[in-house]
């Protein structure tokens, strides 16, 4: 585990990757392949496919 | 001949690009099928697929629907493939970790369910991109955007969250990094050393890492930056934060930066900060002539002499391009070369060599002092094509995905009096095509005696899992010359139309 004094990118390059994946699915079994611990997002385009509204959501933390 | 177009939209039906690829290219090629296209649609598919004649009047996709859309020579046919896209449709989603993995609905979800998870690779429409990034920095996660289309105002407001939380934003249109031997999206697999890599390219971070790795040596990190990262608006934001990190991570000795020249204000901001580190730097702005540099880094003009001075001696040392060349003289002398390129900064090497030996070139994607291809004083100019560019893959996947992009380049030029050769690079790896050494071999057979000569070099690593060996025989069997590297290819072209 990457020490807490440590900037977050550095604990990025000391920790192990652990990836949320946002897309395209061939990526997983890429990772996976490589012992990387990988969830793949069962991911849709939000708020209704309109991405000015997806925007403004993700700025609200919705 | 009255064409028959049919459209049917799935609601709130998703598919990644390279699925709806697959499945598009089988619909297309069923008989009486004239075009066929599967898309999300969102306003910029919609747009295409309306410019194409595929869209009835009164389709209004959202861009959460999936559209499929067909034009054929009757309603029969028509109808006979679009039944046979639903069954497929209809298909369970495949699972990229087996039919058991757990899939989360958002990125908060993932970042409760899963302890530890510090990283969110995103190759979500550009449309959408920015959305996930910013709810992944918001959830303390570094981002690697692989997806393009996304605007520079949206990128410097993430890259200054990124900033003020300390993470990393990588992209967007971000084609590779590798962190702790993790490959995100193209990527090779490489021996592990001491060697850190930070790119404002794909493809020239992956000719480094993979010639340092076939040379023996190995990659610590490779950290993708985006193509923009060191422009005027983004200021080098993750450039300079990827410096930091390398500087300070224990396992790096040595660090490369590869970038398309800078704005020079950043240049000088970047320089800057490299001349406070510990460890020594090769810096390649791949179309600059030379930089700047503080003691403790040195300029490379190519991505191979990066890669040769990171590891401190040459590569390739058995390759002669000279004796090379003497060795099919059928069109020794006459005509240009033609480049035809999926990878951007693979193209930017070759203006770089080519112009440096002498020949006049032009690019859709040029270096500084280099023309564009559209403008007047590209005529009669040595052709450097960027197959990846934004015009070539609108609505489409990348070419290293999709090397068909490249076939109606390849066939007009194979068929052309005035070009002797024709330059092709191929990049393996994670992501990337299967086999694009027989795709391309396939392409090319039949060719005429009198075409021009083929001459490529294959981005990759004996580990990839097209195994780079195997690559390259399948070129040389339908021979196509290979050489090293893509510095190398483009001597082998030079010695090829420059023998009297």
């Amino acid at each position: 585990m990457a020490d807490s004094n440590i900037s977050p990118a550095l604990a990025l390059l000391v920790s192990e990757v652990k990836v949320v994946n946002v897309g395209l699915e061939g990526f997983v079994k890429d990772l996976k392949d490589c012992d990387i611990e990988v969830v793949h997002l069962d991911w849709s385009p939000p708020a209704g496919g309109d991405p000015e509204m997806a925007t403004l959501l993700a700025k609200l933390g919705v | 001949m009255t064409a028959f177009v049919l459209n049917e939209i799935r609601k709130g039906f998703y598919l990644d690009s390279v699925a709806l690829m697959r499945l598009s290219r089988e619909i297309a090629g069923a008989p009486g099928i004239i075009e066929a296209a599967l898309m999300m649609g969102t306003p910029a598919n919609i747009a295409i697929m309306r410019n194409a004649g595929l869209l009835q009047d009164a389709t209004t996709p959202q861009g959460n629907d999936l559209v499929l859309a067909i034009r054929a020579e009757s309603e029969d046919a028509a109808r006979t493939v679009l039944a046979q896209a639903e069954k497929e449709l209809d298909k369970p989603k495949t699972q990229g970790g087996g039919t058991e993995a757990w899939r989360p609905r958002s990125i908060a979800a993932a970042v409760n369910g899963v302890p530890g998870l510090n990283l969110a690779l995103i190759s979500v429409p550009g449309d959408f991109a920015a959305a996930e990034a910013r709810k992944a920095l918001n959830r303390g996660l570094h981002v690697m955007m692989f997806s393009d289309n996304v605007s520079i105002e949206d990128e410097r407001s993430l890259k200054d969250r990124a900033r003020e939380l300390g993470l990393l934003m990588m992209g967007p249109d971000c084609g590779t990094a590798i962190i702790g031997g993790a490959p995100l999206a193209f990527a090779n697999r490489l021996k592990r050393g001491g060697i850190g890599i930070i790119g404002a390219s794909g493809t020239g971070t992956q000719e480094v890492s993979c010639l340092i790795s076939e040379a023996g040596e190995g990659i610590s990190h490779a950290l993708g930056v985006g193509g923009r990262d060191l422009k005027k608006e983004i200021g080098g934001i993750t450039t300079l934060m990827a410096i930091d990190a390398l500087d300070a991570d224990p396992s790096t000795e040595r660090v490369v930066l590869i970038s398309k020249p800078p704005h020079p204000d950043v240049a000088k901001a970047v320089i800057a900060r490299i001349a406070k580190s510990p460890k020594p730097y090769t810096v390649c702005f791949i179309g600059a002539a030379s930089a700047d540099l503080p003691p403790n880094a040195r300029f490379a003009p190519t991505l191979k002499g990066a890669a040769e001075i990171a590891i401190g001696r040459s590569i390739g040392d058995g390759f002669d391009a000279q004796a090379e060349a003497s060795r099919h003289n059928r069109r020794a002398g006459a005509g240009r070369i033609e480049g035809l390129y999926s990878g951007g900064t693979l193209c930017a090497e070759a203006q770089v060599i080519l112009t440096a030996g002498g020949r006049e070139v032009a690019s859709n994607a040029a270096i500084p002092g280099i023309p564009y291809l559209d403008s007047p004083d590209s005529k009669g100019r040595e052709r450097m094509i960027d197959l990846g560019a934004d015009e070539y893959t609108k609505g489409k996947p990348h070419p290293m995905i999709d090397p068909s992009v490249r076939d109606e380049a390849l066939r007009a030029a194979l068929q052309d009096p005035s070009i002797a050769v024709i330059l092709v690079d191929l990049v393996i790896g994670y992501g990337a095509h299967a086999d694009p050494a027989g795709y391309l071999a396939e392409v090319v057979a039949g060719r005429g005696k009198n075409a021009p000569l083929i001459v490529g070099s294959v981005c990759g690593t004996e580990q990839d899992p097209q195994v780079r060996s195997a690559q390259i025989k399948r070129l040389q069997d339908a021979g196509i010359l290979v050489a090293p590297s893509n510095e190398d290819a483009c001597t082998l072209a030079l010695a090829l139309v420059s023998r009297d």
